[in-house]
């Protein structure tokens, strides 16, 4: 038997939104056999990953704390992958940002007065660090050839070894009982919170202007055409006069720099001080977001309030129903394999050849 | 299945090869409708038609890499089922491929013992390439990489490849067009060889003289349908052409005398290294075009063009500035975006890819070029309806067809889409304007148009260099004619001086006024690839 | 015992361990080698690896035989790169993301399957163990007394030369690899081929894995591969896709680790955070001066190398 794929000529918007939503259905359908599988009642389960969180408000702010980092960083991501440039080292950006940001927290903490220029440097600092940190492997790439996959990556590791060490070693709290972590930050080097008795910090609200400008700057301007044309056909791209150097080294700055604004959000924020990890995998997991919400920032916001939702629910099932966390991480693997898959069923028509073979 | 059976025959012996109602249809395509084709054993078949007629997929089916919608194919009488390319090789069909297919990190012997029965490789594998290379003339190192061979050289392998099989039919997808003329006669002997050896030839080409040539019988197809059979040494060139095209073709208005604008595009000593392993280097070129002229380049693909057009355009930077200038500004160390700005146009080869994005809309594809010089964006941001506008414009001037206010570029046709990028080039009034084969690929009326507008925009003054492979094209519309072989260019001749066979030779990397008795093309070109 | 015959086994020792820490890196890499050597690039490789080892634990724990486990542990990564080999080979989807996906599910999929193990702990697989040889003083071990993965990782880099230059399956698995478009026109069976060079990797990085579960530490901890999955694939570029010069590659990458290893222990002055970062700055620098190296002549990768085959014709 052979499969042939033809490309759809018409391509119908319906189909592109669909797409990713029935890979969901396919995800849960699976999901749900390997929680029966594990011994455990599906529909229980079910409640507990997607309507449980659902239902208070402190879950659902948790839900927004969650979903503001992955989408910040998956937004920054989009502008890689349209471009065909796979930065896949968001992670180590995530945490650059947030160990150089933090600093400035750190450095200014016991200053009278609450300043108001800590909270602004903070971010500068932590939004610029990851710039220069996702820029490694983009001028790596641009001047030696060198794959950006693999250096990314190697570097995410770096970056956790570097906070690791300056959270025990030099940023460690004096005052701490050895504990390895940093002072709590003052109100000055803290995001504010958005309500009265809340834990819904300005984080969410930056992630959410992040998503609208990168929304007008990926549609309406010439650099979010050089993106596409880019990953579209690099030859056609050099053909309209946007460089493929400038244009990586770009898309890696503001991936780097979406990430690391999503690292210092998150120490600023949720944590208020350094600690050796100051990530569950944000920049991994955002990969996932950023395919789920097809590369465009309304669609990552969507997918990282899906997957935010996920995670909190898969915390709830842990407790509640004893399923282990890495079923979360299993589900989203499989999320994003089965809407690459079925993002390649809208693009093609499949067709089975009986008898003949290739 | 049910059986089926082959239509009866009207006339003659079995023909040893049969094609009957072949109907092939990709979606709402149909690319063959009800064709018939016999071939015989001994004779050389030619398949003949333009662009776009349906020869490439009826050619595909008999060598089982298409299945058909509808219709047969029989072998001695019974029908047959090609569903693959192995089960053709087993009937003893052959095919030499128009883009070869050759892995050109391999080596001969390799890429030859990719299609070999298993069991035969090594040692005895080179003895049997040699054994072929003597018998007919096809000499090939089997241990060089592919990469490093002439595109002569290259389809050797392709021939010795099908000889190995001692196939009963060969299948030629166009093989001369890559080819010096000295190469394609050493092709013609070789083909004539083998039809004297019982087998039989099917010869697709849309090149009329070696059709009437080689060939016996001709069968014509035009849009899918076999419009015509006949001997094509009973008829005559331009008979043979009606049947091919079917329309009248309007004829270009002739160019004007000596040009005496002013020099607008001047390359002094444009000199570039081999952009990668299977680029060609640029050596020392220079050339002048004045306003109100069109200047050609021919050469066969692969002897620089597509480098020295990146050169041209600002893909590639030149190494000095002053190897390039336009309008007497040093243009050599800026981008293809400043070239624009200077009012300089340029349409490259290829369409899908390169002028062209094709999953983007006519109008996005406007931004791609214009977006400068079109004012299509505006501190960063874009215009979209000025960019549709332009796009409207460019439509409506140029006749290009389409479905749809604003389609994907990727939907239209190769020679609507050619009408478009040409038109969204030419609308901008550029000053000096670079074509890279303007109209390979495209449909006869539409590669009228595109003729006829370079010429009407070289009449208002612009500089038009043109390259192309194609010498009719360039006998027809340019006033001069450099040729361009292993990355240098010959001087520019007036083109009612130099004759089809002076710039063949040098096509060939023979000067035809220094050397015109021992100047063997074949030979010539061989130590000019002797690197 | 003599101080020379000391000497001499303190060597043999340090070699031993940077064979053994080679080990893994050398079976994952060998696999994705003969995938890229066909087109694909394998992203889920550390998925797969992680899988491996999750699996070969914990089968080798329920039957008691390491053989099995290591069997085990080759099948899953097998399947996991099935399932990767759908994606790509037959839908034509992205090999950067599905490879991604595959990481991610395999590291969630890994700490389902061992959640149950963390914690026990088996008989690393038996060394070799010849009577005369092994005892051999300064070489025995070395030579004589590794256990199976050890030997079969360098048969396999043997196995994997001797099949891409010396069968006509391996020619045509180089050929694909150069140029899906003129390889498919005649006739061959691009996305068969490709399926199961990739369905080949994913059971080297799944053996890989169970190795380190099975011999190296020798017990199942979640998430226990640590990149190595990752530094696998960087070392195929590195031996600029040649099987010998992965296991060159490999040793060298051995022995970073040894060293970081025994620094950490010696209490060398330097924070131990910097000398755990070096076999991923390692890896960075390498990647580097080998494209410095290149600069001239050219990449030498294989031409078709993770672009999308779409047989529609």
């Amino acid at each position: 038997m052979r499969i042939d794929l033809t490309p759809r000529t018409g391509r119908s918007a319906l189909m592109d939104a669909l797409s990713p939503i029935l890979a969901f259905l396919a995800a849960l359908v699976i999901g749900g056999l390997v929680v029966a599988a594990l011994g455990r009642s599906p529909a229980a389960a079910f409640v507990t990953y997607f309507m449980a969180p659902l239902s208070e408000v402190w879950s659902l702010q948790e839900v927004a704390i969650k979903a503001a980092p992955l989408a910040l960083i998956a937004t920054g991501l989009a502008f890689c992958y349209r471009a065909n440039i796979w930065n896949i080292g968001a992670e180590g950006q995530f945490v650059v940002g947030g160990l150089f940001g933090g600093w400035i927290g750190v450095a200014a903490h016991g200053i009278p007065g609450d300043p108001l220029w800590v909270l602004p440097l903070m971010l500068l600092v932590g939004t610029g660090a990851g710039m220069v940190y996702g820029l490694i492997p983009a001028l790596l790439k641009v001047h030696l050839g060198v794959s950006e996959i693999l250096t990314s990556l190697m570097l995410v590791y770096v970056a956790e070894l570097l906070l690791d060490y300056m959270a025990r070693g030099p940023l460690r709290d004096p005052a701490g009982f050895n504990f390895p972590q940093s002072v709590t930050f003052d109100d000055a080097a803290h995001l504010p919170y958005l309500m009265e008795g809340g834990t819904l910090h300005a984080g969410v609200a930056l992630a959410v202007a992040v998503v609208v400008l990168a929304t007008l700057v990926l549609g309406r301007t010439l650099f979010g055409f050089a993106v596409r044309v880019v990953g579209a056909s690099p030859r056609a791209a050099r053909f309209a006069g946007f460089g493929d150097a400038r244009l990586t080294l770009a898309v890696f700055a503001v991936s780097g720099a979406a990430a690391g604004l999503a690292g210092i959000s998150e120490v600023a924020g949720r944590i208020g001080q350094l600690q050796p990890s100051i990530s569950p995998g944000y920049g991994f997991t955002a990969i996932i977001v950023a395919f789920l919400g097809r590369l465009s920032p309304m669609g990552i916001l969507v997918a990282a309030l899906v997957i935010a939702l996920t995670t909190i629910g898969g915390e709830g099932a842990q407790i509640d129903l004893k399923l282990p966390l890495d079923l979360t991480r299993a589900f989203q693997g499989l999320l994003l394999a089965l809407v690459l898959g079925a993002d390649a069923l809208s693009r093609y028509r499949v067709r089975f050849v009986p008898g003949a073979t290739a | 299945m049910a059986p089926v059976v082959p239509p009866a025959r009207t006339e003659g012996p079995t023909p040893l090869f049969g094609a009957y109602g072949i109907v092939k249809r990709f979606g709402a395509f149909t690319a063959n409708d009800g064709v018939d084709l016999e071939i015989r054993a001994g004779e050389i078949h030619a398949l003949l038609g333009e662009n776009g007629a349906g020869k490439s997929t009826l050619m595909k089916i008999l060598y089982g890499l298409l299945e058909p919608t509808e219709g047969v194919v029989t072998h001695r009488g019974d029908v047959v089922r090609l569903a693959h390319p192995e089960t053709a090789r087993a009937l003893g069909i052959g095919m030499v491929f128009q883009h070869f297919s050759l892995c050109e990190n391999l080596t001969v012997a390799e890429n030859i013992a990719l299609v070999m029965p298993k069991g035969l490789g090594g040692r005895a594998l080179k003895a049997r390439i040699a054994a072929v290379g003597t018998t007919y003339g096809l000499h090939l190192d089997p241990d060089r990489p592919v990469w490093s061979l002439s595109a002569g050289e290259r389809q050797r392998i392709e021939i010795i490849r099908c000889l190995l099989q001692d196939p009963k039919l060969v299948i030629l997808d166009e093989p001369t067009s890559v080819l010096t003329p000295g190469e394609a006669e050493l092709l013609f002997t070789v083909l004539e060889r083998l039809r004297d050896e019982g087998r039989a030839l099917l010869y697709i080409s849309h090149r009329l003289d070696e059709v009437r040539r080689l060939c016996s019988r001709a069968t014509i197809l035009r849009g899918g349908r076999v419009v015509g059979a006949c001997d094509p040494r009973a008829e005559t060139a331009r008979s043979l052409a009606a049947l091919m095209v079917g329309a009248q073709v309007g004829a270009v208005t002739a160019p004007a005398g000596v040009a005496t604008g002013p020099e607008r595009l001047v390359l002094s000593g444009l000199t570039l290294p081999a952009p990668g392993l299977h680029g060609t280097a640029l050596d020392g070129i220079s050339l002048s075009v004045r306003g109100g002229e069109i200047v050609g380049l021919a050469g066969i693909a692969g002897n620089g063009q597509a480098e020295l057009f990146d050169a041209l355009s600002g893909e590639t930077l030149a190494p000095e500035p002053g190897m390039v200038r336009f309008d007497g500004v040093e243009s050599g160390r800026l981008g293809i975006t400043a070239r624009r700005r200077g009012g300089a146009g340029f349409v490259p080869e290829e369409r899908n890819g390169h002028g062209a994005v094709p999953t983007l809309s006519l109008s996005a594809n406007a931004i791609l070029s214009r977006h400068a010089t079109a004012r299509l964006s505006r501190f960063g941001v874009l215009r979209r309806a000025a960019a549709k506008a332009l796009a409207r414009d460019v439509v409506a001037a140029f006749d290009v067809r389409k479905a749809g206010p604003d389609p994907a570029a990727g939907t239209l046709s190769g020679g609507n889409l050619q009408k478009y990028l040409m038109g969204r080039e030419i609308l901008a009034e550029p000053g000096i304007l670079v074509v890279n084969q303007p109209t390979w690929g495209v449909d006869a009326l539409a590669a009228a148009h595109i003729r006829q507008a370079l010429l009407d925009l070289a009449a208002r003054g612009a500089a038009v260099l043109v390259i192309s492979q194609d010498l009719d094209e360039l006998f027809a519309i340019t006033g001069r004619i450099a040729v361009l072989h292993h990355g240098t260019l010959s001087p520019a001749a007036p083109a009612a001086e130099t004759t089809r066979e002076a710039l063949g030779l040098r096509m060939g990397g023979a000067a035809p006024a220094e050397d015109p008795v021992t100047g063997a093309p074949d030979h010539a070109r061989e130590a000019a690839h002797a690197h | 015992m003599t101080v020379h015959g000391l000497t001499l086994d303190i060597v043999q020792m340090v070699l031993v361990t940077i064979v053994a820490a080679a080990t893994p890196l050398m079976i994952a890499a060998l696999g994705e080698l003969v995938a890229e050597r066909a087109g694909v690039l394998n992203l889920g490789v550390e998925g797969m690896m992680v899988l491996g080892a999750a699996a070969g634990f914990a089968v080798a724990v329920e039957t008691g035989s390491t053989f099995v486990g290591a069997v085990a542990g080759a099948g899953a990564g097998l399947a996991l790169s099935a399932l990767f080999g759908l994606l790509t080979v037959v839908l034509s989807a992205n090999q950067v993301a599905s490879g991604l996906a595959m990481t991610i599910l395999g590291l969630g999929l890994s700490g389902l399957v061992g959640a149950s193990y963390v914690g026990l702990k088996r008989d690393p697989a038996p060394h070799l163990a010849l009577p005369g040889l092994t005892d051999l003083p300064g070489l025995g071990r070395l030579l004589f007394g590794q256990d199976g993965f050890v030997y079969l990782a360098f048969a396999l880099a043997a196995g994997v030369s001797w099949f891409l230059w010396r069968t006509r399956a391996g020619l045509i698995l180089r050929a694909i690899g150069d140029d899906h478009t003129a390889t498919h026109a005649l006739g061959l069976q691009v996305r068969r081929v490709r399926f199961r060079a990739v369905l080949f990797g994913g059971a080297c990085a799944g053996l890989a894995g169970a190795y380190l579960s099975l011999s190296y530490t020798p017990f199942w901890a979640p998430a226990m591969t640590a990149g190595r999955g990752w530094i696998a694939l960087a070392l195929v570029v590195f031996a600029s896709w040649r099987p010998f010069r992965v296991l060159a590659g490999a040793l060298l990458f051995g022995g970073a680790t040894v060293l970081q290893l025994n620094a950490q222990a010696a209490g060398l002055g330097l924070p131990g955070q910097a000398l755990s970062a070096l076999p991923y700055l390692a890896t960075i620098l390498a990647l580097v001066l080998l494209s410095l190296g290149r600069r001239r002549g050219g990449s030498l990768a294989p031409a078709a190398l993770g672009r999308v085959f779409t047989p529609h014709r």
